[in-house]
């Protein structure tokens, strides 16, 4: 088998994966990604690195991702589809291979209202589903969007994409991952789970479906510092569910992050022991990437294995 | 219909700052429905401006017409006599309109006293909602008669995205989410299984992407 990437490598190997998030700097400079790189390649399989997260203005995902492949940390860049046409995004996806990028992920992108430039024009030219479906096509028959054959050097990549099992219409959220695995999508992120009832319930129904074999799906968790923390999510994140336990439990915490540290840790234990069908877990550590060395171990996830690849 | 609103009043004044004499064109079509741009509105306009510059020292004298449409020449004839001393046009109509009336009078100054927003309909009294956005090519027979092309924010065609919860677009709560809606249309009329395929990438040719559209009817030209 050859693989495209250490993680899909990782996750065809039966391993349980480890993924992380890092958000590139408001800025042109590099060091502190070469510095987070240097913390976390020991202890995932590779790192996210978002494409203007909440449409803020970034340094690039592609280019972020060159800077942790120099430092030896595999990327996932992201890629949007909210602020590029179908010419761009080709043109990135082409570029990002040269450069040697294996992994992408693939979602439709924050609205521009939550951003830096509320009044910019966004494209929205094609969604997530058709982004991914294009990927493979450019992959595994070598054509452009268009249809155009692309005669060498077809890029190629392991394709993800995202699943939210806390949006509505719930029924609907596993048919929709259907969808992104029929399109092409090899593995799945998904959104942060602190519900792990209805997340146990979306398992079940990708189980029953047989979604766990056809794509490798991880679990998104996030450690909380503080209950404001916790708070915002439940409030005021579209999306996402917070039980009022959970709000709790840090407010009345001694040491309120390192108790969010703690949940994180049962999370993962917990979905690892008693959910079938997820493969791995993604660490969203927003501006607190240093924390997930800590994680790692204290989950019994590290050292993390070794892969060769031709 | 199209949708339009009402400028500021201040902004309208300042683009006639300098004229004496204005004619205020209104449009008995959409923007009469939508109360933005008809009989009444076009004298409100001119009376408020009127009373604005004297209150400046500076009186404007105005004269009014509503045009059955603005957007068909056949009824800007009319205009052809009342045109002749105002130092500025000022069309109530949506922008076809003023555009019209700076093609007819091209030594004119033709200003706009609305800013049109969308093609859209009325919800309650006093509301109007967008629900299409000209896109040239129709996929509603695809999404239970709800537009997701204008409808969902991000235009998704295979929707919702993660940020839908409890019917609410993740933009809004006061945005209902258009792949809620589909959905549960969908459910209703049986047809959920017409959600399940990939929808293919949309033409935009066939939108303003491709440049201004016309459209023809041969059988109605003159030869
Ligand atoms: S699909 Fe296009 S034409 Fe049909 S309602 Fe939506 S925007 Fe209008
Ligand atoms: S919440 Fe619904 S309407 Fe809003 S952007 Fe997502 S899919 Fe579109």
């Amino acid at each position: 088998m050859k693989y495209l990437s250490k993680l899909q490598a990782v996750l065809e190997g039966g391993h349980f994966a480890v993924t992380t998030e890092i958000g590139p700097p408001k800025h042109a400079g590099a060091h502190g990604l070469k510095y987070t790189a240097q913390i976390l390649k020991d202890f995932v399989d590779a790192a996210n690195i978002t494409d203007n997260q909440t449409a803020i203005v970034r340094l690039s995902s592609i280019a972020a991702g060159v800077h942790l492949l120099a430092n030896a940390l595999e990327p996932v860049a992201q890629m949007t589809c909210r602020d590029r046409n179908r010419i761009a995004i080709q043109s990135d996806l082409l570029g990002a291979y040269s450069l040697g990028i294996r992994n992408l992920l693939c979602i439709s992108g924050d609205h521009q209202q939550f951003g830096n430039h509320p009044t910019a024009k966004n494209v929205y030219d094609l969604d997530s589903i058709q982004l991914v479906n294009l990927m493979s096509r450019m992959r595994d028959e070598k054509k452009f969007f268009c249809g155009e054959e692309i005669k060498e050097y077809e890029p190629r990549f392991f394709i993800g994409a995202v699943a939210n099992p806390f949006a509505d219409p719930f029924e609907y959220r596993v048919d929709r991952l259907e969808k992104k695995i029929k399109a092409g999508a090899q593995f799945i992120q998904t959104q942060g789970v602190f519900d792990m009832e209805r997340f146990e319930r979306f398992m079940e129904l990708v189980r029953a479906r047989g979604l766990d074999q056809r794509a490798h799906i991880l679990a998104g968790v996030i450690p909380l510092k503080s209950w404001r923390a916790a708070k915002f999510m439940q409030t005021q994140v579209a999306g996402m569910i917070v039980p009022d336990a959970l709000v709790d439990r840090l407010k009345n915490a001694a040491d309120p992050p390192s108790e969010g540290v703690a949940v994180c840790i049962e999370q993962i234990k917990y979905i690892r022991e008693n959910i079938k069908g997820v493969h791995g877990v993604h660490i969203m550590a927003i501006a607190w990437e240093d924390i997930v060395p800590e994680i790692v171990k204290q989950a019994g996830l590290y050292p993390r294995p070794e892969v060769v690849l031709d | 219909m199209i949708i339009a609103r009402q400028k500021n009043i201040k902004d309208i004044a300042a683009m006639v700052e300098d004229c004496e004499k204005v004619l205020l064109v209104g449009c008995a079509g959409c923007v009469t429905v939508c109360l933005s741009g008809g009989e009444k509105e076009t004298e409100i306009l001119a009376s408020a401006l009127r009373i604005m510059r004297k209150l400046a020292g500076k009186p404007l004298a105005t004269s009014t017409y509503t045009a059955t449409r603005q957007c068909d020449p056949e009824f800007l004839t009319p205009l052809d006599g009342l045109v002749g001393e105002a130092d500025a046009i000022i069309s109530l109509a949506c922008g076809v309109g003023v555009q019209y009336l700076a093609e007819k009078y091209p030594d004119k100054w033709v200003v706009p006293a609305q800013d049109t927003l969308f093609a859209g309909g009325a919800t309650e009294h006093g509301r109007w909602d967008e629900k299409c956005g000209l896109c040239g090519d129709c996929i509603l027979h695809r999404t239970g008669g709800i537009c997701p092309v204008i409808r969902c924010p991000k235009s998704i065609l295979n929707g919702p995205c993660g940020g839908s919860q409890h019917g609410r677009c993740e933009i809004d709560k006061d945005v209902a989410c258009a792949w809620q809606l589909i959905y549960d249309r969908m459910k209703a009329l049986g047809r959920l299984q017409d959600l399940t395929a990939v929808q293919p990438l949309k033409d935009w040719s066939k939108a303003r992407d491709g440049g201004p559209r016309k459209a023809l009817r041969e059988d109605l030209m003159a030869r």
